[in-house]
C-alpha cells in the first residue's frame, strides 16, 4: 500500500485537469461535482489503506520514502519529486483528504447554480493536490511546491468572484502577504543547506536525512537564524503575527473554501512545518520561545478582535486565528504531538462551524434574495432564532462551539487543555511558564464567549430577518447537513483518542494513542530538549487537577458572560459600546492594524516607487542622458556654422591656422 | 550533419533572399517567413539529438576567412551547454514572433519579415561564433535590423526610442571592439579563436581596463541599472514581435556575453568587480520592481519586470558556481519564454483596444477567459511560482549565490519574490479582475485559433521546464564546470576559494597551459567560502595550502 502513495497526490490532479479543461463543456453540476468528489475521496481511501498498513506495522518500520523522479539536480544539490511517509504525515493526510471529501460534497450543494461552478471544482481539487504535495515531500522543496501551491489556490478561490473589487483585494494581499513568509521559507532554507553542507559536508534538503544529520548542528547561533526564518514563513501560512490580517480578509472566498483552506488544511501547515522539522526548531531555545510568545499574542489579540465583529465568517476568521495562536503556543513549548492534536480536532469543529455559517448564510441568502431585500446575508444583525428553522445547522453548529469553547467530553477540551497544561509545565521558559498559561486561559475565556455570542446572536434570541423573508428561510438540504453532521460527530468524539493520561489513568489506564503514534516522529526533539530543560517540568498530579479544572471554569465563565449579554440582557452590548466607544471602535476595527500597515509598507513603498520612476529614472538618468545628447547637438549645431560652403572661407581658417602655427613655433 | 550550425544560421538568410524577389503578397511573404522560420526551428532540433553531454564545444566548423599578413580570422562556429539553450530559444522564439505579426503589421510587410529573418541570423551568429572578430560582426548585424524594426514599426515615439537604443549598443560595441583589438595584439599573431585568448594569462591590471570595456557592452544590452533606460522606451515602442524577441534573445546577448567572455577571459578582472556587478545587480532587482510596480503602461510594467528578472540571471552567473550559473542559464531561457510571452500578450489587447494604461482595463477575465488562463499562468510563471519554469532557475539562483561569497547580496535579492508578486499581481487585479466597467472593453473579442496557437508551445514549455528540468541542466553541467574551472584561473587569489577546490584550483594554476584539464563533473565543488579561507591578495591560491 505504501508503495501507492503518489496516487494521493495524483487523483485530485486528475480531478483538476478534466474539470479544468472540460468543466465547460460538461456543464452538468453532478458530473462536475462528482468528479471532483470522488477525486479526493479516492485520495482519502488510498489514505486509509496507508493507515491502516501503518498501524499494522511496527513503531520502528513506519517510515517509507518513495521517489518517484528527479527534480532538480545541479552539482551537489538534488531535490527529487519524492514522498515521505511517517505517522506525521500520516495524519495529515487523513484529515486532508477526509475533511476534504466532506468539503467537496458540501460544495455540490452550496455552490449550486454558481457561474464558474466547474472552475471551482476545478480550483478545488488542484488546492487538495498541492496541499498533499505539501504534506507528503520528503524534502524542503517539494514541501515548498505544496507550499506555494496552496497559496496560488488560495488566491485563486478568494478571488473566485473576481468581479468584486474587495475580493481581488484579499487575493492579492493574501498572496503577497504568504510571499512574505516564502521570503523567510527560502532564506531558511538556503541556511540550513548551506550550513549543513559547507560544516558537516552534508548537503541534502531531504527531512530524513536532515534528521541523521541533525546532532550536528549547534544549539542556537545559525540554527536560530534558520528557524526564525523559517517561521516567519509559518507566520506568513499560519496567519500570525505579524502577518495575520490577510486571513480575515480572505473570507470574501466562497464559504467552503474559508472551511477547507482557510480553517481545516492550508493555514496549518506552518504548524506541519514546525511539526516536521521539531528536530530542527528544538535546537534554538530562542526560535523556540519566540514560537509560544507569538503563539500567545495571536491567540488573545485575535480573540479580543473576534468578540467585536458582527460579519458571521469574519469572527469565525478571528478564531482560526486565535486557534492557530494555541497550535503555536503548542510548538514553542515543545508540546509537539499537543500542538499537532488541536490541528485535527480544529480541522474538525472548524470545518463544522464554518460549513454551518455557511449553511445559514445559504439559507438568508435564499430568503433575503426571496423577499427582494438587501440586507447582509451574513451578518448576525438581521439573524436570529434561526435553530427552529435550521434545527440540524443548529445542533451540529452547537456541538462544534462547545468543542471550541473547551467544554470537557467534547474534542477541544482534550486538545486545548494538553496545550495550556504543556504550557504551564514545560521545562524550556522558566518564569515565562505562568505568563504563556495566563495568556492561553484568557483566550480561551474569549474564545467561549465570541463563539456563544456568536451562536446566541445567530440562533436564539427573537427573529431580526427581514419580516417578508422570514417565511423563506429553511434547513438546508442532505448534501450539506450530512458533512455537517459527520463534522460534528468528530468534533463531539475526535478527542477520545488523545485522552490525557491523568484522564486515561481513571479508565483503568487508557493510553494517549495520539501521543504514542507520534511519539517516533518527536522523540528526536525531546531529546534535544532534555539538553537545555530546566527542571523535569512539574508533575504534579493535583495541580494538574486543579489547571484543568480552572480552564473549565474560565470557559464556562465566557459563556455566561455571553449569555447574560446577549440572551438575557441584550441591551447590554449597547450600553457597553456607548460606555466604552474609544475602545470598541478600536477592537471593532481590528486595533487599526491594516491602516497600521498601510501607513508603515504599503504607502512609503509605493511613493518610493514613484520617486524612483518619476524622480530618478526619468529625471536623472535620462536626464544625464539626454543632457548629453543635447550637448553634442548644441556643440554640433554650432560648429555647423563654420560649414560655409564657401572656398574663400575656407582658405581663410587655413591660412589663419598656419600662421597661428609657425606664430607659435617662431615666438615660443 | 557536420554544417548542422551554418545550416540554422543561414537558412534565415536565404528566406532573406527569397523574400527580397519575391512579389508584395503579404499573405505570401507572412507564409513563407514563418516557413522559413519553422524549418530553422526543426532543423535545430536536431542539435538537441546530437548533442553530447560533454564540456567541449560541438558541431565545430572552422574555416579560413580573411587572412591579412599575421592577420587572420576564422569562420570558426560552435556550441557547448552553455550556447546550445540559447540557441534552441532563438529559433523556438521565432516562429512565435513572426505569427504574431500577422495582423498586426500591414505596413511594408516584406520588409519587416526581411528585418525579422535578418535578426535572427545575427542572434544565432553571436551564439554560435567561436572566433572573437565574428562574434564582433553578428553582434553588429543584430542592432541594424532592430533599429528599423523600432524605428519604423514602433509606436509614436519610435525614432527617439530606436536611436536612444541605437547610441546605447553603439557606445558599448565600439568599447568592446577596441577591447577586442587590445586583446589580439596582446595574444600575438594568430587567429581570434576565443580558447586562444583564454589562455594568454594578461596582467591584473590590464585585464581591468578590457574587463570594464567588454563589461560595459554586455551591461548595456542586459541592461543592467543605471544603464536601463532605454529598455523601456525600446520596449514600449517596438511592435510585439520586436518587444518579444528583444526581451527573449537580444537581452540574453549581454549575460551570454558575459559568460562566454568577460568572465573566462577576464578572470582577475572578474573576481575584482564581482562585488560591484553584484550590487548593480540587486539595485537592479529592487528599483525596477519598485519602479515596475508604479507603472501605467502594461508594457512598460513588463519592460522594467525584465530589469529585474536580468539582474537575478547576473547574480547567478557571478555566484560562479554550478548551482548559481546553471540557475543563471535557465533563467535566461526562462525569462525568454515567460517575458517573450507576457509580450505577446500585450500585444493581444492592444491589437484589440490600441490602448495600454492600466486604467483602460478592469474585468476582462468575464469577457475573455481563454486569455485570462493563459494571462494567468505567464503571470505566475513570471513571478516564479513551483511547477512553473520561472522557479527552478530563480531557486537555483538564489541557492548558488547564498553558496558563494555574495550571500548578503542574495538575500536582498530574494525580497524580488516578494516585490514581483506585488507589482504582478496588482498589474492582472487591475486589468483583469473587478467590474467589466469600460463599455469598450465590453466588446473584446477571446483569443483566436491563431493566437492560441502562438501561446500553447510556450505554455507547454513553461510546464514542462517548471516540472522537469533535468534534461536542460544536465546538458549544461559539463561546459559550467569547464567555465568554473577557466574562471578561477586567478594569478592573485582575490576570490575566497573553497577548500575543496583547491586542489583543482592548484593543478591549474601550477600548469596553466592545461586549460582542457577538466575534472569531472561533480568534483568541482561550487564556491563555499566562509570567512576564514580567505587567501591573502598576492599568493597564488596553491601556496596556500
Amino acid at each position: 500500500m505504501f508503495d501507492n502513495v503518489w496516487l494521493i497526490p495524483l487523483f485530485p490532479l486528475i480531478g483538476f485537469l478534466i474539470n479544468g479543461f472540460l468543466g465547460k463543456k460538461i456543464k452538468n453540476e453532478a458530473i462536475i461535482g462528482g468528479i471532483g468528489t470522488l477525486a479526493i475521496f479516492g485520495s482519502f481511501l488510498v489514505s486509509c489503506g496507508i493507515l491502516i498498513e501503518m498501524i499494522s506495522r511496527g513503531p520502528e518500520n513506519r517510515v517509507f520514502e518513495k521517489v518517484l523522479f528527479p527534480w532538480i539536480h545541479a552539482g551537489n544539490f538534488k531535490a527529487d519529486m519524492a514522498f515521505l511517509l511517517d505517522p506525521l504525515s500520516v495524519v495529515m493526510i487523513m484529515v486532508v483528504t477526509g475533511v476534504g471529501s466532506l468539503i467537496h460534497l458540501y460544495s455540490i450543494g452550496y455552490m449550486h447554480g454558481e457561474e464558474g461552478f466547474y472552475r471551482f471544482f476545478a480550483y478545488l481539487n488542484l488546492f487538495c493536490m498541492s496541499m498533499l504535495l505539501l504534506v507528503l515531500g520528503n524534502n524542503m522543496l517539494v514541501m515548498f511546491i505544496g507550499w506555494e501551491g496552496v497559496g496560488l489556490c488560495s488566491y485563486l478561490l478568494i478571488g473566485y468572484y473576481f468581479h468584486k473589487k474587495s475580493a481581488g483585494d484579499a487575493a492579492k494581499k493574501a498572496f503577497v502577504m504568504n510571499r512574505v513568509g516564502d521570503f523567510g521559507f527560502l532564506v531558511g532554507l538556503f541556511t540550513l543547506y548551506w550550513w549543513l553542507g559547507d560544516n558537516a559536508n552534508v548537503w541534502t534538503i531531504n527531512f530524513m536525512e536532515i534528521k541523521k544529520a541533525a546532532h550536528l548542528l549547534p544549539y542556537g547561533g545559525v540554527v536560530t537564524v534558520a528557524t526564525l526564518c523559517f517561521f516567519v514563513g509559518a507566520t506568513g501560512k499560519s496567519a500570525q503575527i505579524p502577518l495575520f490580517t490577510w486571513l480575515p480578509d480572505a473570507m470574501e472566498g466562497p464559504t467552503p473554501v474559508s472551511a477547507l483552506i482557510h480553517a481545516a488544511t492550508m493555514v496549518t501547515a506552518g504548524v506541519y512545518m514546525i511539526g516536521r522539522m521539531s528536530f530542527v526548531f528544538i535546537k534554538s531555545p530562542d526560535t523556540m520561545m519566540v514560537i509560544a510568545v507569538v503563539g500567545a499574542a495571536t491567540a488573545i489579540f485575535a480573540a479580543t478582535i473576534g468578540t467585536a465583529q458582527n460579519d458571521i465568517k469574519r469572527v469565525l476568521a478571528y478564531s482560526t486565528v486565535s486557534q492557530l495562536g494555541f497550535m503555536f503556543l503548542a510548538m514553542g513549548t515543545g508540546a509537539f504531538a499537543a500542538g499537532i492534536f488541536h490541528l485535527m480536532t480544529h480541522a474538525f469543529f472548524k470545518a463544522c462551524l464554518f460549513l454551518g455559517s455557511g449553511s445559514v448564510i445559504h439559507a438568508m441568502h435564499y430568503a433575503l434574495h426571496h423577499a427582494h431585500s438587501h440586507d447582509d446575508a451574513q451578518d448576525m444583525r438581521n439573524m436570529g432564532g434561526l435553530r427552529k428553522s435550521m434545527p440540524i445547522t443548529f445542533i451540529t453548529f452547537l456541538v462544534s462551539t462547545i468543542a471550541i469553547s473547551g467544554i470537557p467530553g467534547f474534542s477541544g477540551f482534550f486538545s486545548k487543555d494538553e496545550i495550556l497544561w504543556q504550557a504551564f509545565s514545560n521545562p524550556y521558559h522558566g518564569g515565562l511558564n505562568i505568563v504563556l498559561w495566563g495568556i492561553g486561559a484568557v483566550a480561551a475565556c474569549f474564545t467561549a464567549f465570541y463563539m456563544f455570542r456568536l451562536v446566541f446572536m445567530t440562533f436564539y434570541g427573537e427573529s431580526r430577518i427581514n419580516p417578508k423573508a422570514k417565511s423563506h428561510l429553511h434547513e438546508s438540504p442532505l448534501v450539506i447537513t450530512i458533512p455537517l453532521m459527520v463534522l460534528g460527530f468528530l468534533a463531539a468524539v475526535g478527542g477520545y483518542i488523545g485522552l490525557p493520561k491523568l484522564v486515561g489513568d481513571l479508565f483503568g489506564g487508557i493510553p494517549n494513542y495520539f501521543e504514542q503514534w507520534l511519539e517516533p516522529v518527536f522523540e528526536q526533539a525531546q531529546e534535544y530538549g532534555h539538553h537545555y530543560a530546566q527542571s523535569g517540568g512539574h508533575h504534579n498530579v493535583a495541580l494538574e487537577w486543579g489547571l484543568m479544572g480552572a480552564s473549565v471554569v474560565i470557559a464556562l465563565v465566557g459563556i455566561t458572560i455571553a449569555f447574560t449579554m446577549y440572551v438575557k440582557n441584550t441591551e447590554l452590548p449597547g450600553k457597553f459600546t456607548s460606555t466604552f466607544p474609544a475602545l470598541h471602535r478600536a477592537v471593532y476595527n481590528k486595533w487599526y492594524i491594516d491602516e497600521l500597515y498601510d501607513f508603515l509598507f504599503v504607502n512609503p513603498c509605493k511613493a518610493f516607487g514613484n520617486f524612483l520612476w518619476k524622480g530618478f529614472d526619468v529625471l536623472v538618468v535620462d536626464g544625464i542622458v539626454n543632457g548629453v545628447a543635447a550637448v553634442v547637438k548644441g556643440w554640433s549645431s554650432a560648429f555647423r556654422y563654420t560649414e560655409t560652403g564657401y572656398v574663400h572661407n575656407y582658405a581663410f581658417v587655413m591660412a589663419a591656422g598656419t600662421v597661428a602655427i609657425l606664430g607659435y613655433y617662431i615666438f615660443r | 550533419m557536420d554544417y548542422i550550425l551554418s545550416l540554422i544560421t543561414f537558412i534565415p538568410l536565404a528566406g532573406v533572399l527569397l523574400l527580397l524577389v519575391m512579389p508584395r503578397n503579404n499573405a505570401m511573404l507572412r507564409g513563407v517567413a514563418l516557413g522559413v522560420s519553422l524549418v530553422t526551428f526543426i532543423v535545430s532540433i536536431g542539435l538537441i539529438c546530437e548533442f553530447k553531454t560533454i564540456a567541449d564545444y560541438q558541431f565545430v566548423e572552422n574555416i579560413p576567412w580573411i587572412k591579412a599578413g599575421s592577420f587572420q580570422m576564422n569562420y570558426h562556429v560552435g556550441i557547448d551547454g552553455i550556447s546550445l539553450w540559447l540557441v534552441i530559444l532563438t529559433t523556438f522564439i521565432m516562429p512565435i514572433a513572426i505569427l504574431s505579426t500577422w495582423t498586426a503589421v500591414e505596413e511594408k510587410v516584406k520588409e519587416y519579415m526581411i528585418c525579422l529573418l535578418l535578426l535572427q541570423v545575427g542572434m544565432l551568429g553571436a551564439f554560435i561564433s567561436l572566433d572573437l572578430f565574428l562574434f564582433y560582426i553578428f553582434w553588429e548585424l543584430m542592432l541594424i535590423p532592430m533599429y528599423f524594426i523600432i524605428g519604423i514599426w514602433g509606436g509614436k515615439n519610435r525614432v527617439y526610442a530606436a536611436v536612444k537604443f541605437f547610441i546605447y549598443t553603439m557606445v558599448g560595441s565600439l568599447l568592446m571592439l577596441v577591447a577586442i583589438m587590445y586583446v589580439y595584439f596582446k595574444a600575438g599573431a594568430g587567429d581570434f579563436d576565443i580558447t586562444r585568448f583564454y589562455s594568454i594569462g594578461l596582467d591584473p591590471a590590464t585585464q581591468t581596463w578590457l574587463f570594464l570595456a567588454f563589461a560595459l557592452a554586455f551591461a548595456i544590452k542586459v541592461p543592467m541599472f543605471p544603464l536601463h533606460t532605454w529598455l523601456p522606451d525600446a520596449h514600449t515602442e517596438a511592435p510585439t514581435a520586436g518587444s518579444v524577441i528583444l526581451a527573449a534573445v537580444l537581452l540574453k546577448m549581454g549575460t551570454y556575453g558575459f559568460v562566454r567572455f568577460a568572465i573566462p577571459l577576464f578572470p582577475d578582472a572578474t573576481a575584482r568587480f564581482t562585488p560591484l556587478i553584484a550590487t548593480l545587480s540587486v539595485i537592479g532587482i529592487v528599483y525596477a520592481s519598485l519602479v515596475a510596480m508604479m507603472q501605467e503602461d502594461v508594457k512598460k510594467l513588463v519592460a522594467y519586470s525584465s530589469v529585474a528578472h536580468l539582474g537575478f540571471v547576473m547574480i547567478g552567473v557571478f555566484a560562479l558556481n554550478q548551482q548559481g550559473i546553471a540557475g543563471g542559464m535557465l533563467q535566461m531561457i526562462n525569462h525568454g519564454i515567460s517575458t517573450g510571452a507576457l509580450f505577446l500578450i500585450v500585444g493581444f489587447i492592444y491589437e484589440r483596444r490600441h490602448t495600454r494604461l492600466i486604467t483602460d482595463f478592469g474585468g476582462l477575465s468575464k469577457q475573455m477567459p481563454i486569455f485570462a488562463t493563459i494571462f494567468m499562468i505567464v503571470t505566475f510563471s513570471s513571478i516564479g511560482l513551483p511547477g512553473t519554469n520561472g522557479f527552478v532557475g530563480e531557486f537555483l539562483v538564489l541557492l548558488g549565490g547564498f553558496e558563494s561569497k555574495l550571500r548578503v547580496w542574495t538575500i536582498i535579492a530574494s525580497s524580488g519574490v516578494i516585490l514581483s508578486a506585488v507589482y504582478m499581481l496588482w498589474m492582472f487585479q487591475r486589468v483583469m479582475f473587478g467590474e467589466l466597467s469600460n463599455p469598450k472593453n465590453q466588446l473584446l473579442k477571446d483569443l483566436n485559433v491563431r493566437e492560441i496557437v502562438i501561446m500553447v508551445p510556450l505554455i507547454v514549455m513553461i510546464f514542462v521546464m517548471g516540472i522537469y528540468p533535468k534534461p536542460f541542466i544536465d546538458r549544461m553541467i559539463p561546459s559550467i564546470d569547464k567555465l568554473i574551472i577557466q574562471a578561477k584561473k586567478t594569478q592573485v587569489a582575490q576570490l575566497v576559494v573553497p577548500a575543496s577546490v583547491i586542489d583543482n584550483a592548484a593543478a591549474v594554476v601550477a600548469s596553466p597551459s592545461a586549460e582542457h584539464a577538466v575534472p569531472a563533473a561533480g568534483t568541482a565543488s561550487p564556491d563555499m567560502p566562509d570567512g576564514h579561507s580567505i587567501l591573502p591578495a598576492g599568493h597564488p591560491a596553491g601556496e596556500s595550502k
